[in-house]
This record gives structure tokens, C-alpha cells and sequence, in this order.
């Protein structure tokens, strides 16, 4: 990345549990970056992509995580076709067009969110799931529109978005335009409010930059997975700014919580009880 | 003090009856007018009746909130925060199920033992309390949850830092928004109502007092050390300021 993103918005993965030396070295996907525990994928995939041994939460891919959160079949995906323009005609180390092309090959998805119709232990919704391989899960247009698309249905039916994200921030490739997605996805939540819908908004890690600075903070519940980084500016970003040492869990979804900024930290087994708890709660009022 | 003054009447009372038939009806009215004092100070609470529903109030084994959320709410999830500085452990925040609708809940919330009390601040909430307390009830208005407040607190956290991030105007802007709300709201004093800590969640359609708790613009000791200048006079200014629930209702 140029030095403007890692200047403005860090989009690194790196884990503050993670023990530094491990981080370099060994760098297999199934690897716990934690406790070095290695993992088939099958033995990940049934424990939802937790480490077994120490807790930690690997990453979850979008289509894996609604996969985890929805009832098994009920995933019907809108706006799918969406995809990005360049009309900056960027380029970077390459293409703003070959990075997307390059991403939709190795993702499988036209973009860094799958939004869509759902159900959540037999309660009808939506969901918007950040996908953090594509591109580090950055928010350009098609993110955003999507994203305020699926507020727009839930909208019209006065009913519940739940949106996961795992996001770097905004997507530099696609300047002006990636920023104004954050007051396009803020107005998509007031107006989603609005209608008496609600938004769930799940903060998985990282949750940084643009996103966390619109959607996923307006959320009329917010949870984050343990360990999760979630802040506006990186910890990078902060130390090199102000020179100082930052405590141990800066940023993390632990620290959030004492701060005041989410509502609960939910192990990933949870999640799913939880949000069906919340879905039931938001059913049942007037 | 009510006690001498009972006696003291009873006394008089006694030694007017002793010389009733030597004189006219000037006496009798005289007479009558001590027996309905007398009438009114034994209705009255005493100073150590009073103190005492101050202790009850302030009781450990009374149930504080999370209690009554553990037996009245079915689903019970915990709101943190007031998505700005702090999770402010003395007030709770949540939504629950009652009788099958869901319902949001604020409250005050002690601790029982030292620990508890250190992270609950011993009910005495921080201006990021009621933030929490006011985020919560906006989240109510917005999806039609009727609210319920259970109020009790010392009072206010009169600490440097709770000054410093703007305890009056977190409380102000707490009862304005409980004016405006378009949901029904229940506020109940489950133990102490202690000044502005208290009314900022009591500002309420229905204002509910259990027996034994008490409603004061300020704790005894508060007010002994505005009036008193020192903290140790507790005892003396407690008759004007608390409000047990039988003087509060007749009081309005």
C-alpha cells in the first residue's frame, strides 16, 4: 500500500494476541497465530474457526460466517450483480481494475460485502457480512450501496439488519467516492431507524477506519468478538502519531467495552444465540 | 426530638386534666387543642422511626436491581455503555421480556461487598451513567418499549471527574428526554432516592415507592455537610429533607 493509506487508515490484520515472532514466521491460515496450534480445515470449520486449544478467533470468510449465523438453507443474496467502477482510473503498484479482478478470482465475491435476505433461528432479517480477503475488507461504493440497500428492504418491512463487519476502512482506490460511503451508510441506518427497523451490528476483527466511523457504530446493539480490533485509528497509526506507548489492549474489543462503546463481547459460539435473544426481544415490543 | 415533644405534652396534658372543672371552657379549648396535637405527633413518624426506614433503606439484603431483573425479566440482555467514555457499572441497562412483551429496563445498582461496590461505585452514577441511561431509553422510544426505572442511589457521584465531564448537564438533559418520551414509563424507588442521581431516571408517567425506601433531594449527610458545613451531624437535618414513601404520597 502507498503511504497515504498506511498514513490514514491502517488496514493491517495484525493481532495484538498474536506473539510477534510467531507472526512473521509461521504464516499458515490454519496456524493459531496465538498458541501455534495447527488445524485441518475441516477440525476449523467445526469449532467456527476458534482455536480449540487458546480461543482465538481465526477470521471468518462472509459466505462461512452466514453460514454459521443463519439457518442452513434461508441465505437468499441481493444486489450480487453490484460491482465496482474506476472512475479515478487508479493505480497504485497496479490497477484499481486488476486488484478487483484479481480479488473476485481469489474471493469468489464481486465485492467485500454479501448482503441478503435470511433467517436467524426462524426470525426473518438481513444481513450485511464483511468480507476482510477481499481487498482487507475496504468500503467503496458497491459495499456502501449494498450495505444501504439491504437497510432500504429491511426498511420497508420495519425489520432487522444485522451486519458483520471486518474492515480495514475505506477503500483508498476509489478516493472521494469511498468516503462519501460512510454518511451513504449512516443515512441508510437513520432511515432504517426511522422506520422502526433496528440494526445489529457485529464488530469482528479488524473493524477499523470508515466503517467503524459510520455504520457498525450506529448499531441499536453492538457486539464484538473477543480479541477483536475495533477502532477508528489502528494502533500503528496511533503510536507513530503521538510517540507513545500504547496499552496492551489498545483498541481491542475488551478495552471497547470498559470505554463504553459495545454492549457485550460474544465468544463466536454465541453469536447466533445471541442475536436469535435480540431478534426475539426487537419482535416482541409494541 | 418528636419523642420529648410527646412527652412533654403528654405532661402538660396531664396536669391541665388534673385542674379541668375549675375553670371554664377557655381551659377545655385548650384542653382540646393539645389532645389534637398530641393525636398528630403520635401519627407522625418518629426521629428514630424515620432513621430507621433511612437504614432499611440503605439495607444490603434489600434487592437491588439486578436482583429484580433476575425475577421479573424472562430474556434479559445487557445494554453497556454510553458509547462515548465509560461503562458506568452503577447504572444497569437492558432489555428484557415482561409478561411477554419486551420491555427496557434502567436502574441503579450497589454492590454488597467492597469489591462490588468498587466497580458499582456504590450506586452513585458518573455523568457516563446517565448517558447510558438516556441512550437506552432513545433505543426504547424508537422500537416502542415501555420503560422501567428502579431508582436507587446515595445520589450523584460528587467526584472531580464526574464534574469534569459534565455531571448537570447529563442529568438535566436525562429528565428532558423522559419528558418527551412517547413510550409509557414506570419509575419505582426500590431503596434510596438519593437528589439529582435519582430524579434523573425518575422523571416518570407513574412514580412508585416501595415501603421503607426513601426520596430526598439529598442524603442526611449531604445535607448536613451543605447546612452543618461537616458531614458528622447526620442525624439532626434528616426530618426536612427525606421523604419515606407514606410522607412523599401524602405530599404528592
Amino acid at each position: 500500500m502507498p503511504s497515504m493509506s498506511s498514513r490514514q487508515i491502517d488496514v493491517s490484520i495484525e493481532h495484538k494476541h498474536a506473539d510477534p515472532e510467531r507472526r512473521d514466521g509461521a504464516g499458515h491460515p490454519n496456524t493459531c497465530p496465538s498458541c501455534g496450534s495447527h488445524y485441518r480445515d475441516d477440525e476449523l470449520a467445526e469449532h467456527l474457526r476458534v482455536c480449540p486449544q487458546c480461543g482465538y478467533h481465526f477470521p471468518v470468510r462472509a459466505p462461512d460466517r452466514i453460514g454459521q449465523l443463519a439457518d442452513a438453507g434461508t441465505f437468499d443474496e441481493e444486489d450480487g450483480e453490484l460491482r465496482s467502477a474506476d472512475p479515478l482510473d487508479f493505480f497504485d503498484l497496479k490497477p484499481y481494475k486488476e486488484r478487483l479482478a484479481e480479488a473476485e478470482v481469489g474471493t469468489g465475491l464481486g465485492d467485500a460485502i454479501l448482503t441478503g435476505r435470511v433467517a436467524i433461528d426462524g426470525h426473518p432479517c438481513r444481513i450485511a457480512a464483511m468480507d476482510f480477503s477481499f481487498m482487507g475488507g475496504s468500503m467503496g461504493s458497491v459495499v456502501g450501496e449494498r450495505f444501504a440497500r439491504a437497510c432500504e428492504r429491511a426498511a420497508e418491512d420495519h425489520g432487522v439488519v444485522v451486519s458483520v463487519s471486518a474492515s480495514g476502512g475505506a477503500r483508498m482506490q476509489e478516493g472521494i467516492l469511498a468516503l462519501m460511503q460512510l454518511p451513504k451508510t449512516v443515512a441508510a441506518v437513520e432511515e432504517l431507524h426511522e422506520s422502526g427497523g433496528a440494526l445489529f451490528s457485529v464488530l469482528a476483527h479488524p473493524t477499523t477506519g470508515g466503517v467503524t466511523a459510520s455504520f457498525a457504530s450506529l448499531g441499536d446493539v453492538i457486539l464484538a468478538e473477543p480479541g477483536a480490533l475495533t477502532s477508528f485509528a489502528g494502533p500503528r497509526v496511533v503510536a507513530q502519531t503521538t510517540r507513545e506507548k500504547l496499552p496492551d489492549d489498545f483498541g481491542l474489543a475488551e478495552s471497547n467495552l470498559r470505554f463504553g462503546h459495545v454492549d457485550a463481547v460474544v465468544p463466536r459460539a454465541e453469536l447466533r444465540p445471541t442475536l436469535a435473544q435480540l431478534l426475539r426481544l426487537f419482535g416482541a415490543g409494541s | 426530638m418528636s419523642q420529648d415533644a410527646e412527652l412533654g405534652l403528654r405532661d402538660r396534658l396531664a396536669r391541665l386534666s388534673g385542674v379541668k372543672l375549675l375553670r371554664g371552657t377557655k381551659l377545655s379549648a385548650e384542653l382540646e387543642r393539645l389532645e389534637r396535637q398530641l393525636e398528630r405527633l403520635r401519627e407522625d413518624t418518629t426521629d428514630e422511626e424515620i432513621w430507621r426506614s433511612v437504614e432499611l433503606a440503605r439495607d444490603k439484603n434489600r434487592p437491588y436491581t439486578l436482583d429484580y431483573v433476575e425475577r421479573i425479566l424472562d430474556d434479559w440482555f445487557e445494554l453497556h455503555g454510553d458509547r462515548g467514555r465509560m461503562d458506568d457499572g452503577a447504572i444497569v441497562a437492558g432489555l428484557g421480556s415482561l409478561a411477554g412483551r419486551t420491555v427496557a429496563l434502567v436502574g441503579h445498582q450497589k454492590g454488597r461487598d467492597l469489591k462490588e461496590n468498587v466497580a458499582r461505585n456504590f450506586g452513585m452514577a458518573y455523568p457516563e451513567g446517565y448517558r447510558k441511561a438516556t441512550r437506552t431509553m432513545q433505543l426504547a422510544d424508537r422500537h416502542g418499549f415501555p420503560l422501567v426505572t428502579l431508582v436507587d442511589t446515595p445520589g450523584a457521584y460528587p467526584g472531580i471527574l464526574a464534574e469534569q465531564h459534565g455531571q448537570g448537564g447529563a442529568i438535566a438533559r436525562s429528565q428532558a428526554l423522559m419528558l418527551r418520551l412517547g413510550i409509557p414509563t414506570v419509575a419505582v424507588v426500590i431503596g434510596e432516592g438519593g437528589s439529582g442521581g435519582a430524579i434523573a431516571i425518575a422523571v416518570a408517567d407513574r412514580v412508585l415507592m416501595q415501603e421503607n425506601a426513601i426520596y430526598s433531594v439529598i442524603s442526611p449527610e449531604g445535607c448536613a455537610s451543605i447546612l452543618w458545613r461537616t458531614p458528622r451531624r447526620r442525624p439532626r437535618p434528616r426530618r426536612p429533607s427525606s421523604r419515606t414513601r407514606r410522607t412523599a404520597s401524602s405530599s404528592g
